[in-house]
């Protein structure tokens, strides 16, 4: 059973086809490395899973039970998670204030809800100590290393027990010891058995933990195959479309 | 290994309580503040006498009132040029109201309407439109004085029918030997400091003015709040206006002009970030104190007041520069 499952997604502006029948299974636990030149569908792909467009055309099952997302929100609730590219947070607000941003606990005193920032203090100091990152929930954003920031951005995700977690180019901007931090992250999600969609352009991160690679060239899926069946080369030439298929 | 882990997560930066105050700028700016009675005390002997103090105090609690709605407006990252038309307007509604023979109890709620619709219309068109908040309160600044000076005829009021008692008692008598702008300055104090800290509405207030973007795709209502935020910033401004009509016990249309750079000058000597993101209830009033010191003693050292503008110019200037300072450093 796949946890998400798209069957022949068409997503087309105008008479632009940006999504062209695409079909990919994604298992629990699995981390599916998305790859393709720009322009080739890959945020138009994520975006039609996070709710933010409806497919044109195809159908969309969670767990086999088919799912349709009119917004964003329709998608969280179904348990799927956005990472951001420019991990939206808040410099100024501390890392319990981020993680809870939005959805901050609350306790009531007389007439009025106040904020309850020892529940949220000891809750996020228990999502970073599950993604095994040393990061302080009293600590200002702003204070903080790359990896701590995608921490903050990622522990944000885990608030709501996701079943899906994706993340736009979560390495593009930062250095090689974070990039080694994020990729740990990201397997400290699979190992909680979350299903992760990785979009990246660099090579070397996503083979380091995608268990599956999938390929879009100008809207199609060239190829939906396990890592270790393929190499950055041929992933390279699928690409480009010196491969056409494999 | 988990041990380390765990020690690293739960340490709380251990440091003094002298230390950390010292990290603040509002620290800083009482010190100076503190510092400036202490010299004024010794070199004159105008300056400690209980008579100029009840000035001080009343006198700054005005400009500090609307510093605090200032500050909500600057911690989200915007801007209000309006409040000093405001002042103006809300001051013109009761006054003319209470002249024409209403209770001051009604002409007050009026007033205050009156400048809550003023700041959801900065509101709506700074959330909704999209305009800039310094356009679009640089027209409410002519605006709003131009309906005052419609509203009164551009006369003098100083007759404010039956309750005229009521109001210059509020706005200008004392209890147990304090004014009464200051304890609505120390009320609004002590509930802003509260919201900003432990409410929803503060949390994205600050939220907002940190990173606008992330604070709309986390779903909070960033349109809705800045709206509110505006209308806070008006009411406090409002409340300023009913408390001056009352000290001054007449009205003119040229009541609170200019008084918004003094305010935002409050508001950021106090710690506010322009950029948006920071700012304090407390940290408001400690700026408008120290704008209303250095007036005083320029008064009492018998210093020209062409030089006001000067000393607290330079003090904005050196205020934020302590502040960059101690950025560079960490």
């Amino acid at each position: 059973m796949s946890r998400l499952s798209l069957k022949g997604i068409t997503k087309s502006f105008g008479a632009i086809h940006a999504l062209e029948n695409v079909s990919l299974d994604i298992a629990a636990g699995e981390v599916l490395g998305l790859m393709g030149d720009n322009g080739a569908g890959k945020s138009t792909l994520v975006k039609v899973i996070a709710g933010n467009f409806r497919p044109t055309r195809g159908e969309m099952r969670m767990d086999d039970r088919p799912v349709e997302f009119h917004r964003p929100v329709d998608a969280q609730r179904a348990g799927i998670e956005v990472v951001y590219q420019d991990l939206a947070l808040c410099d100024n607000l501390t890392a319990a204030s981020n993680v809870f941003l939005g959805r901050e606990a609350t306790r009531r005193v007389g007439p009025i809800k106040v904020i309850d920032y020892a529940e949220m203090h000891r809750t996020s100091a228990g999502l970073f100590r599950q993604l095994k990152s040393e990061t302080r929930p009293r600590d200002l954003v702003r204070k903080m290393s790359g990896g701590q920031r995608q921490a903050v951005a990622i522990a944000r995700t885990l608030l709501s027990k996701p079943k899906i977690v994706l993340m736009d180019e979560p390495t593009a901007a930062i250095s090689v010891r974070q990039v080694a931090e994020v990729l740990d992250l990201i397997r400290r999600l699979r190992d909680q058995g979350i299903s992760v969609v990785l979009i990246s352009h660099r090579m070397p991160d996503v083979f380091a933990v995608a268990d599956k690679i999938a390929v879009l060239r100008r809207g199609s899926l060239v190829t939906a195959k396990p890592a270790a069946h393929s190499s950055p080369e041929e992933v390279t030439g699928l690409i480009t479309g010196a491969i056409e298929a494999a | 290994m988990t041990s380390t882990l765990d020690q690293a997560i739960d340490q709380i930066q251990h440091r003094g309580t002298l230390s950390r105050m010292m990290s603040h700028q509002i620290f800083w700016v009482f010190a100076a503040a503190v510092l400036a009675c202490l010299a004024l005390t010794l070199m004159t002997d105008t300056f400690a006498t209980e008579r100029n103090l009840f000035n001080v105090s009343r006198n700054f609690a005005f400009v500090a009132i609307i510093a605090i709605g200032m500050t909500a407006v600057i911690a989200s990252g915007g801007i209000d040029l309006s409040v000093g038309s405001v002042v103006v307007l809300s001051a013109m509604v009761i006054s003319t109201m209470m002249e024409s023979g209403n209770s001051f109890w009604l002409s007050a709620i009026c007033a205050l309407l009156v400048a809550l619709a003023v700041g959801a219309i900065n509101g709506t068109l700074i959330a909704y439109a999209g305009m800039p908040a310094f356009v679009v309160t640089l027209g409410m600044l002519s605006a709003a004085r131009s309906a005052a000076m419609v509203l009164s005829n551009n006369k003098m009021i100083w007759e404010f029918g039956p309750d005229h008692d009521l109001l210059l008692w509020i706005g200008g008598g004392s209890t147990l030997g304090l004014p009464h702008p200051l304890y609505a300055l120390i009320a609004l104090t002590l509930v802003t400091g509260f919201v900003f800290r432990w409410t929803r509405w503060g949390q994205y207030l600050f939220a907002i003015g940190g990173n606008e973007q992330a604070a709309t795709l986390t779903g909070i209502p960033v349109k809705r709040l800045k709206v509110t935020i505006y209308m806070f910033s008006a009411f406090t401004a409002g409340i300023a206006g009913i408390l001056m009509a009352g000290w001054l016990g007449s009205v003119t249309t040229n009541l609170g002009q200019a008084m918004e750079l003094t305010v935002i000058a409050a508001a950021v000597i106090g710690g506010a970030n322009l950029a948006g993101g920071e700012g304090t209830a407390t940290g408001a009033v400690v700026g408008a104190l120290l704008i209303e010191v250095i007036r005083n003693s320029l008064i009492l050292l018998g210093i020209s007041t062409f030089w006001q503008g000067m000393f607290i110019g330079t003090f904005i200037v050196v205020a934020v520069g302590f502040d960059r300072v101690r950025h560079m450093r960490n």
